[in-house]
């Protein structure tokens, strides 16, 4: 400390920060106040209710118009927006509303089955991984088994997979769905191990450790719920990447059979189209799926903010 | 020792991939000579399934397939009859991974930069204008957004090829291509794990010790918050630099891409076996190496028991 400190090196501290200990809310608890900050949260609220309209017009839309999403009028194809057909006609005259919604339930199904998948065996799989490389011999073995396993299952073409999963099974929104779920979780299981190494060397895993606290509760309690951003994060990429592995998979003749209609197979469908102007083809499905993605990022973001106490002052 | 073990890990679990791959191959229904055998006579065809060991019993096949690999020898392709699989890879590969190599470093440059910057700016302007970028960029994939470049970039502007390969302008438009959805991705795990770092005690001392706002970003914020970045690009790379179908396919560029889709329709069994051992190799490799990187970026993290 051979160097003077005078007074220009310093400045006022924040005021705001002096009553960083006092009690400010009546205690409430954990769920209640998760609730609550969602609550607040206008864009989180936002998010969700974007949500559930998307949903609502999923079940009701197709409904609500008097065209079935594949039937055909060969006569009144490629129509624009009207008052008559909202969302226009395609190629064959099919009515575009309909076969937005009607596309909104294989692509939400497919969306929240991967979502699933990534959450329940991407991230348990990733966290008992992570905490338990460089626990002892076994853990070590644990560790190393669980990412040769991941490795196994990205290598493994997954076309081929696909492909047997069609000769097993009938082709359709199920084995699509299956398809997804052998290897979807990969990559949530990778991000969630790498965290899980980073985190497990903090001070309250070592605090929690030495009262013995067990491994599991450790995992769950202490290191997931600290890497929930992230998680979500990643769920919000999850759900669009597999609405465009299905549309993938129909452009390989491997998706769902027309005359079913998903997003992204009304997405693919329209590329040949849009420049002859016939914008409404490409437009709707693209935009559903961007309004999905802003949904659930909004609302997202709001949980991660609402469930992480650190964040909030 | 550890080394050593690791890289026989590596072998097994490449070994592992390959014979799964070939009794899944084997299990589909199928048979590359399927049009041949409409026009030409019996004996032909039979002369050219002896070519390619296709009258051994199935495990003869897959000794003898293994026997070749262990000589990193993958065959002859069925599909294109003059080539060996491993011209194929040594042909296609520069393209694919030049390629590849171009939409990575965009990703990881301009991603990192979105989302720190979303992250400092929490819930204000330049968040959100980071935010629409990243929903935009994962909701128009690039098979649409590729025609749509063409479209403005070559057709109507006339600024850039439409499509081939050859110089460092024909890359430009399928490397933005690629690059969009990984960099919205890359964006959004960094803002979250930014805002997290942020948050941290640590870096509350370094602001109370009189650090710059740039150097506690610099030293403290990026390298804590940068390892789910890091888990991501892994196999983000293996699988920009092994080419992609739709990409190559729209831009008529000679990489390897389309050999992984094409082989499997083809029951071109020699080459999904190729593509596949390449790809696994490459796969297993990095990962290795991004095991190996997180100790560099977080000296605590301990992969094993015994320290390394």
């Amino acid at each position: 400390m051979g160097k003077q400190l005078d007074s220009t090196l310093f400045r006022p501290a924040d005021p705001t920060k002096l009553q960083a200990d006092s009690i400010q809310r009546p205690s409430l608890s954990v769920w209640k106040d998760t609730l609550l900050s969602i609550v607040k949260n206008k864009l989180a609220v936002l998010g969700l209710v974007l949500l559930l309209v998307i949903i609502f017009f999923g079940i009701f839309g197709p409904s609500m118009v008097p065209y079935s999403a594949s039937e055909q009028d060969l006569t009144g194809a490629n129509i624009a927006p009207s008052g008559e057909h909202l969302f226009g006609t395609d190629d064959l005259g099919r009515d575009m509303w309909s076969r937005t919604w009607q596309g909104a339930r294989v692509s939400l199904t497919i969306g929240f089955f991967a979502a699933l998948i990534d959450l329940v065996i991407g991230v348990i799989v990733g966290g008992v991984s992570g905490y338990m490389a460089g626990r002892g011999k076994i853990g070590d073995r644990i560790d190393n088994i669980l990412m040769r396993i991941v490795e196994i299952l990205y290598g493994i073409p997954y076309l081929l997979v696909v492909i047997l999963l069609m000769v097993i099974m009938e082709p359709g929104v199920l084995t699509i769905i299956i398809a997804l779920s052998v290897t979807g979780w990969v990559g949530m299981a990778r991000i969630i191990r790498g965290q899980v190494l980073q985190l497990k060397e903090q001070e309250y895993v070592m605090a929690a450790e030495k009262l013995g606290t067990s491994h599991a509760k450790i995992i769950f309690r202490h290191l997931l719920p600290n890497t929930l951003g992230i998680i979500i994060v990643n769920l919000t990429f999850t759900i669009p990447t597999a609405i465009f592995a299905e549309a993938f998979l129909s452009f390989l003749g491997l998706g769902v059979q027309a005359p079913f209609a998903s997003w992204g197979t009304m997405a693919n469908d329209a590329l040949g189209v849009i420049l002859s102007g016939q914008w409404w083809r490409l437009f709707f499905p693209a935009f559903m799926i961007s309004l999905t993605m802003f949904a659930f990022n909004v609302f997202g973001d709001g949980l991660q903010d609402a469930l992480d106490p650190q964040a909030r002052n | 020792m550890y080394i050593v073990k690791r890289f026989l890990t590596m072998l097994l679990t490449i070994w592992v991939i390959a014979s799964l791959t070939f009794v899944i191959m084997k299990f589909i229904p199928g048979d590359p000579f399927a049009s041949d055998a409409d026009v030409l006579p019996e004996e032909v065809v039979e002369n050219m399934r002896a070519k390619y060991n296709l009258d051994e019993p199935i495990p003869i096949q897959y000794v003898l397939y293994i026997k070749n690999l262990a000589m990193f020898d993958l065959g002859p392709s069925i599909q294109s009859e003059t080539r060996t699989v491993n011209d194929i890879i040594a042909s296609g590969f520069p393209a694919s991974a030049t390629l590849g190599l171009q939409s990575l470093l965009i990703a990881i440059v301009f991603g990192l930069l979105l989302g720190i910057i979303a992250a400092l700016y929490h819930n204000r302007f330049l968040d959100y204008v980071s935010m629409v970028i990243a929903i935009v960029g994962i909701s128009v994939p690039s098979f649409i957004l590729a025609p749509l470049l063409i479209n403005y970039f070559s057709v109507k502007w006339g600024l850039l090829p439409v499509a081939s390969w050859g110089s460092f302008q024909h890359s430009i438009l399928p490397t933005l291509a690629l690059a969009t959805t990984p960099l919205a991705v890359v964006a959004r795990f960094m803002r979250s794990s930014m805002l997290d770092v942020m948050n941290q005690n640590y870096i509350k001392t370094a602001d109370a010790k009189g650090l710059s706002s740039f150097k506690i970003v610099l030293k403290h914020g990026i390298r804590n918050a940068i390892l789910p970045v890091v888990s991501f690009i892994g196999p983000l790379f293996v699988s920009l630099i092994t080419g992609t179908f739709v990409i190559e396919k729209i831009f008529a560029i000679p990489g390897i891409g389309k050999y992984f889709v094409d082989s499997i329709f083809n029951r071109d069994y020699p080459v999904i076996m190729g593509t596949t051992v390449f790809f696994s190799v490459i796969l297993v490799f990095t990962l290795f190496l991004i095991d190996i990187s997180y100790r560099l970026i977080d000296p605590r993290i301990k992969l094993t028991s015994k320290g390394d």
